[in-house]
């Protein structure tokens, strides 16, 4: 695990490349996640990021905020797209090698929209292709720079502009769908535990072939709380279980430090802590709430039995 | 286009007897792309294989083949290379090409020079996997430049004067080089595959490891592309400037036409059209694809019976050679236009005959256009009917008469009875 200081030793990581200025929201999920993970990756790095928050608060033309180098995208073409870099990286360090074009990272920073739905058929081809690159979900449960629709990734329960009676479908598991493809690396991080992202982002970044990391990345205006609140959302997303922070590389599974314990049911807050602090999950039956936490558990049930398989 | 006799190629050591498709691969070999992207469909496959053998088996060193799960990635993954500042390729056609659609504006949009064989097929439903242009010129409002090719050879010239066009510095812009699927694809014919050196000397490498001049990825410069643009911002300039930049690369197709006569000795008129036996021709016919290669014979035949008739090859669509089609009508009394692609609910119901008038309309004293169609969806066009669509034009000169089942306008050649 990191400490702070090994973060403060590092230049790249005392800078900021996602620059003040831009048009967040106040509390905003996305830029905690997006500046932790440029802290890790540093200059070297392009970016693809697909219709999403990100095209819009990145700044308004000529304005950006950005300090490394991004490029917007259609809806469905990120992971395809952040491939052709990555290949180009690879053609351009064979006609001018030396140059430091291996060094150069290729990543997709995409929300769950451009994730879990309309670019699945991308990401699963890139995982399937183990394409050298970083796909990146920052997940804030619902179209939120539309208007808040419902995403696939949207929990159970949840009010949207979309669902006006809640969700009655689950939260889809990504990260074990792209676990079962098989790639080097899977990671889940929250923003409320930066140096946690910041430690997995450099890991991936070591990596050869695909690796892909959902970050939650709460939304006030989208969820319904406070802007100050955005870290504690995330971390009760983290104590009652429902947002497991983990690692599968090279499918072993390894939970990461403020997950490990809740192994234990016990030690796992009820989940009532976490919605009742949402206004998304207002007016919600108590059969809704029961259902939220049997899948929370049935959630960890699964991790358990993995990683028993794991230590047979 | 010059007649080349089989002999000509046997002497020549670097000729090979290949299909379209391989012709358009080797081209892409000889152009030294540094990135392919493609996913297979019926009927530009071949073309996806033997670039995998080239690839996969050490002919194209540092090149990079990324095998696609869908055309929309193809397209994605091909922006995202050139972005990065290398040279690429990629081919599809009919379903494949409408599946990219999007990302076909978005490589218009960042100006990259991308080049893409279109195996022209039909559209579905009902499925159809033959010739016909209607897939390409779907495209025509992307900003792409879009050309036919009407034989083997021209398929792995038009690619080599494609890249050179594209990535001049005032162009910028990508390019479709369309050809009939089946007709130039599956079937054989002599193509001369140029010495590595020569094409090297018309086709230089990229200047520099950074790319293009607008948009390349650099640490020390970091800079973003696409962001949101107000309706007061320079939305509007931005889109005016790609539209003169595709006027304006008439010239750059003209001259890359004429540097590669001078290079390889072999002439595609000004680049942007090609006539054949025009001298005292009375009426014309513009045509494009491979019937315009067999349209050739037509003429030479209907020539032999006495009649003044000429030929004209469209070679390119975007930019469509308004100056050269001005100057055509003035030439000839009638200019018959053959389509073979549709454009539904326009005036003629064909795309180019619809682009022929209205170059014409402001020209007073200019040629009748006589709009025809033919061969949709693959259905074969025989030399028979293509004389006698250069019949109908010299009849049409001389008695004002035309086919009594004409179409709104337009003459539908070899339909079936229908109810």
């Amino acid at each position: 695990m990191v400490s702070l200081k090994n973060v403060i030793d590092e230049e790249i990581a005392c800078q900021e490349w996602f620059l003040p200025g831009n048009s967040c929201c106040a509390g905003c999920g996305l830029e905690i996640a997006l500046r932790w993970a440029m802290k890790a990756l540093g200059p070297k790095t392009a970016m693809i990021t697909p219709a999403s928050c990100l095209n819009v608060v990145i700044g308004l033309w000529p304005k950006t905020a950005p300090n490394f180098s991004q490029f917007n995208m259609a809806f469905a073409a990120g992971a395809a797209a952040a491939t052709g870099v990555s290949a180009a990286f690879k053609a351009k360090n064979y006609k001018f090698p030396g140059q430091g074009w291996d060094e150069m990272v290729s990543i997709c920073f995409a929300g769950d929209g451009g994730t879990t739905d309309i670019g699945i058929q991308g990401l699963s081809g890139a995982a399937e292709r183990n394409s050298n690159i970083i796909y990146v979900c920052y997940d804030n449960e619902a179209y939120m720079n539309t208007g808040i629709q419902r995403s696939s990734s949207t929990p159970h329960g949840a009010l949207t502009t979309t669902t006006p009676f809640g969700k009655e479908r689950y939260k889809k598991n990504v990260p074990a769908i792209m676990a079962a493809h098989e790639i080097p690396y899977v990671a889940t991080c929250s923003i409320s535990e930066p140096l946690d992202i910041y430690e997995k982002f450099k890991k991936a970044k070591s990596i050869e072939g695909c690796k892909y990391i959902q970050i939650f990345a709460p939304c006030p205006p989208g969820w319904g709380y406070l802007a100050e609140e955005s870290i504690e959302i995330a971390r009760l997303a983290v104590k009652t279980g429902f947002w497991i922070l983990y690692e599968i590389e090279n499918g072993v599974l390894t939970l990461s430090k403020k997950s490990k314990s809740l192994v234990d049911p016990s030690k796992r807050v009820p989940i009532i802590e976490y919605v009742s602090k949402q206004k998304r999950f207002a007016g919600i039956s108590e059969k809704t709430l029961i259902e939220i936490q049997e899948r929370v558990d049935h959630d960890w049930e699964k991790i358990v039995d993995q990683l028993e398989c794991q230590s047979r | 286009m010059t007649k080349v006799e089989l002999t000509d190629f046997v002497q020549n050591k670097e000729t090979q007897i290949i299909k379209g498709n391989v012709a358009a691969a080797n081209a892409a070999k000889s152009a030294r792309v540094q990135v392919i992207s493609a996913y297979p469909i019926t009927p530009q496959t071949t073309v996806v294989e033997k670039l995998s053998e080239f690839v996969d088996g050490g002919y194209m060193p540092g090149t990079q083949f990324i095998k696609m799960e869908s055309e929309h990635s193809v397209m994605a993954a091909t922006v995202g290379a050139s972005m990065a500042g290398t040279r690429t390729f990629t081919a599809t056609c009919g379903q494949g090409l409408f599946y990219m659609y999007e990302m076909i504006h978005w490589a218009a949009g960042v100006r990259l020079p991308i080049v893409t064989a279109i195996v022209s097929r039909g559209t579905a439903p009902p499925w159809n996997i033959w010739a016909d242009f209607s897939d390409v010129i779907s495209c025509r409002d992307t900003g792409w430049m879009s050309s036919f090719c009407a034989t083997h050879q021209e398929i792995y010239d038009e690619i080599l004067m494609s890249y050179k066009v594209c990535e001049d510095y005032d162009v910028l812009l990508p390019k479709f080089v369309a050809y009939g699927g089946f007709i130039l694809s599956h079937t054989s014919k002599p193509v001369i595959i140029e010495d590595q050196d020569k094409v090297d000397g018309y086709l230089p490498a990229l200047p520099d490891e950074k790319g293009w001049p607008h948009i390349w990825i650099d640490p020390e410069r970091p800079l973003m592309h696409g962001n949101l643009i107000m309706p007061s911002g320079f939305y509007s300039e931005f889109r005016m400037k790609l539209h003169i930049a595709l006027l304006e690369s008439k010239e750059k197709i003209k001259n890359a036409a004429k540097e590669f006569e001078k290079v390889f000795g072999r002439s595609y008129g000004n680049g942007l059209i090609q006539e054949y036996n025009m001298d005292n021709a009375e009426v014309a016919m513009l045509a494009y694809g491979d019937l315009a290669l067999q349209m050739e014979e037509a003429v030479d035949q209907v020539r032999e019976e006495g009649y003044k008739v000429g030929m004209v090859k469209l070679r390119h669509f975007r930019p469509f050679p308004t100056e050269e089609i001005i100057k055509l009508g003035k030439k000839v009394k009638v200019l018959g236009v053959i389509d073979r692609g549709i454009a539904f609910g326009s005036q003629t119901g064909g795309p180019v005959s619809c682009e022929v008038k209205t170059a014409l309309h402001e020209t007073e004293g200019t040629a009748k256009v006589f709009p025809m169609m033919n061969g949709i969806g693959g259905r074969e066009v025989s030399l028979e009917q293509q004389k006698n669509q250069l019949k109908l034009l010299v009849k049409f000169n001389e008695t004002g008469e035309l086919p009594k089942d004409m179409i709104y306008g337009t003459y539908w050649d070899g339909l079936l009875e229908v109810e």
